[in-house]
């Protein structure tokens, strides 16, 4: 016979084995759903792609100057739309990077405990307004402030939309960079200031320099967004799509081209159908390379100090 | 070297800092209670008393660096050669200039072992003989034959007691006049606790020096006047071998001789 105190230490009987198991089966579906879902995606990008890329050769589609792929005759080189994308991109750093870096500086070093406490989550409840908000406040706010200053600006066009898309990515670069900053421990700080460093010394040339690599992941991950940002460049960019570096003029990105394709009557199986994932493959790409870069910043910045 | 320190009994000693009827709160905490102290010049002066007594805390108000804490407050003054640091026009920068400051927990910047010495010296604006002023801060600091083959190497890189040491030597480039510690050793082995100590002997003579500790034989070991702190309130201030062999008061006596903290 075993005593309660033995008998404690046995399996237990098979029916809770039997929970236990479907407990795991269940959470390891739900895992499997998300990790499913991604390659499936992938696959059908490539796979599409592949159908269109045996129609235009990749050489063509990646230098060709314009991209034409509804008129006759059709023509299907992507850089129009890559350098939509990129000016907006630029525009919208050019916003959101010096302010944003600005942003998290004085939240992190200057605030007050009590200024910081409610600004923080303002700047987050900003990250989580609809993007179509953003894109009715460029075509309706930003766009007319900009035709006021330079008469010659289009209706639709790269500057107003990369303002918006700016003024979105900056909650997110700014919070980020808060957080790169307190990670800085006080002790350097501390140290700082006992050897007769200012404020400004002790910011810019001790907590700067070492947040630095969560700064830069801080920008990629928001260029990220910039790039694959849709609803306010559709709205507000234009759909033009042309090889320009005059912001004021309309363009259309790739996100947007994207939209235009599936929105309209785009007969399925033709090759202006199959642009559709060969200009989704490339912005994909772009996105995780972009990602990669900033988790391998964000890596090296979480080992440096221990 | 390690013989207790003479004390002067008829020529007291000039005072370089001053702490009258110092009182500190972190919002209604009292932390420091109407403390009133001078310290002598070029002499150790160690700072002991249980954890939470507000040591820390007065040492930190000796060269202003508790301006930066949320909810501080305080009554009283310290003066610096009769000079009242937290008068209005006084610049809180010239003060830690002069009045360096080494911390519990090594903190050297995650920049080059000669960078960590030369940054304080650029903040400065001492431009003229940098690397000699480096290396004699090295020496000074008792690391310099440990380091000077790889001065461009990360201080990270090195061990817990030179880094402690580099720490000092940062402080001692300044050439500050008062140098203040606040528990150097604590985060330290024992090999590397007897080279600070044995650096502080060497340094008693240049420098006035404030160290807090809650170890009582590095206080009695050596500091020529040791301070008794206990919940806010100075309770016994003397030579150190005074407070240590035939205190004053009831609970220096019961906290010396390790019956209670």
């Amino acid at each position: 016979m075993r005593s309660s105190q033995q008998q404690a230490l046995f399996r237990p009987r098979r029916s809770q084995q039997w929970r236990e198991g479907a407990i795991r089966a269940l959470l390891a579906l739900c895992a499997a759903v998300s990790v499913v879902t991604t390659v499936a995606i992938v696959v059908v990008l490539l796979w599409e792609s592949a159908l269109f890329f045996r129609e235009v050769s990749p050489w063509e589609f990646l230098t060709g100057t314009r991209w034409a792929p509804k008129f006759q005759p059709q023509s299907f080189g992507v850089l129009p739309l890559v350098c939509g994308t990129l000016l907006v991109v630029v525009g919208s750093a050019l916003v959101a990077l010096p302010a944003g870096l600005i942003t998290g500086i004085y939240l992190s070093e200057y605030a007050r405990p009590r200024t910081r406490a409610v600004l923080k989550p303002i700047l987050e409840i900003l990250a989580g307004i609809p993007t179509v908000v953003y894109g009715y406040f460029a075509l309706y706010f930003i766009t007319p402030g900009l035709m006021a200053v330079f008469p010659g600006t289009e209706r639709f066009n790269a500057a107003s939309a990369a303002i918006a898309v700016g003024v979105m990515i900056l909650p997110m670069v700014a919070s980020i960079c808060d957080d790169a900053f307190q990670a800085v421990p006080d002790s350097l700080r501390q140290g700082a200031y006992a050897l007769g460093a200012r404020r400004r010394q002790v910011v810019l040339r001790v907590v700067l320099p070492a947040a630095l690599s969560g700064v830069i992941a801080s920008y990629v991950l928001a260029l990220s967004r910039a790039v694959g940002e849709t609803m306010i460049v559709t709205l507000a960019a234009g759909a033009n799509p042309q090889l320009t570096l005059n912001p004021l003029e309309a363009i259309q990105t790739m996100t947007a081209y994207i939209v235009q394709v599936s929105l309209g009557d785009t007969p399925a199986g033709t090759v202006e159908y199959h642009t559709l994932y060969a200009v989704g493959l490339l912005l994909f790409l772009i996105t995780f390379s972009l990602n990669v870069v900033a988790q391998r910043i964000l890596r090296r910045f979480r080992e440096e100090y221990e | 070297m390690n013989q207790s320190p003479p004390v002067e009994k008829d020529a007291p000693a000039v005072p370089v800092l001053q702490v009258q009827e110092l009182t500190i709160r972190y919002g209604d905490k009292v932390a420091v209670d109407r403390v009133s102290l001078d310290i002598p010049e070029t002499k150790i002066t160690a700072i002991i008393g249980p954890s939470g007594c507000g040591k820390s805390t007065l040492l930190r108000a000796l060269n202003r660096m508790n301006d930066y804490i949320e909810g501080l407050t305080m009554q009283g003054r310290v003066l610096y050669r009769g000079v009242d640091l937290y008068a209005k026009d006084v610049d809180p920068v010239q003060v830690r200039r002069r009045i360096g400051m080494v911390f519990q927990k090594p903190n050297p910047f995650p920049k080059s072992i000669y960078k960590n010495i030369a940054w304080g010296l650029a903040i400065n604006g001492i431009r003229d003989g940098v690397p000699q002023r480096v290396e004699r801060a090295l020496q000074q600091a008792a690391l310099w034959d440990e380091v000077k083959d790889r001065l461009h190497d990360s201080a990270l890189a090195l061990s817990g007691g030179q880094q402690q040491r580099l720490c000092i030597a940062r402080a001692l480039a300044l050439e500050p006049e008062v140098l203040l510690m606040d528990e150097p050793c604590s985060a330290l082995d024992p090999i590397s606790t007897a080279r600070i100590e044995d650096l502080l002997f060497q340094l008693r003579d240049t420098y006035t020096i404030v160290i807090v500790t809650h170890n009582m034989q590095q206080a009695a070991r050596v500091s020529d006047y040791t301070a008794f702190l206990d919940g806010g309130h100075l309770v016994e201030f003397g030579p150190t071998e005074q407070v240590f062999t035939r205190p004053k008061e009831k609970r220096t006596e019961d906290y010396v001789t390790g019956r209670f903290g």
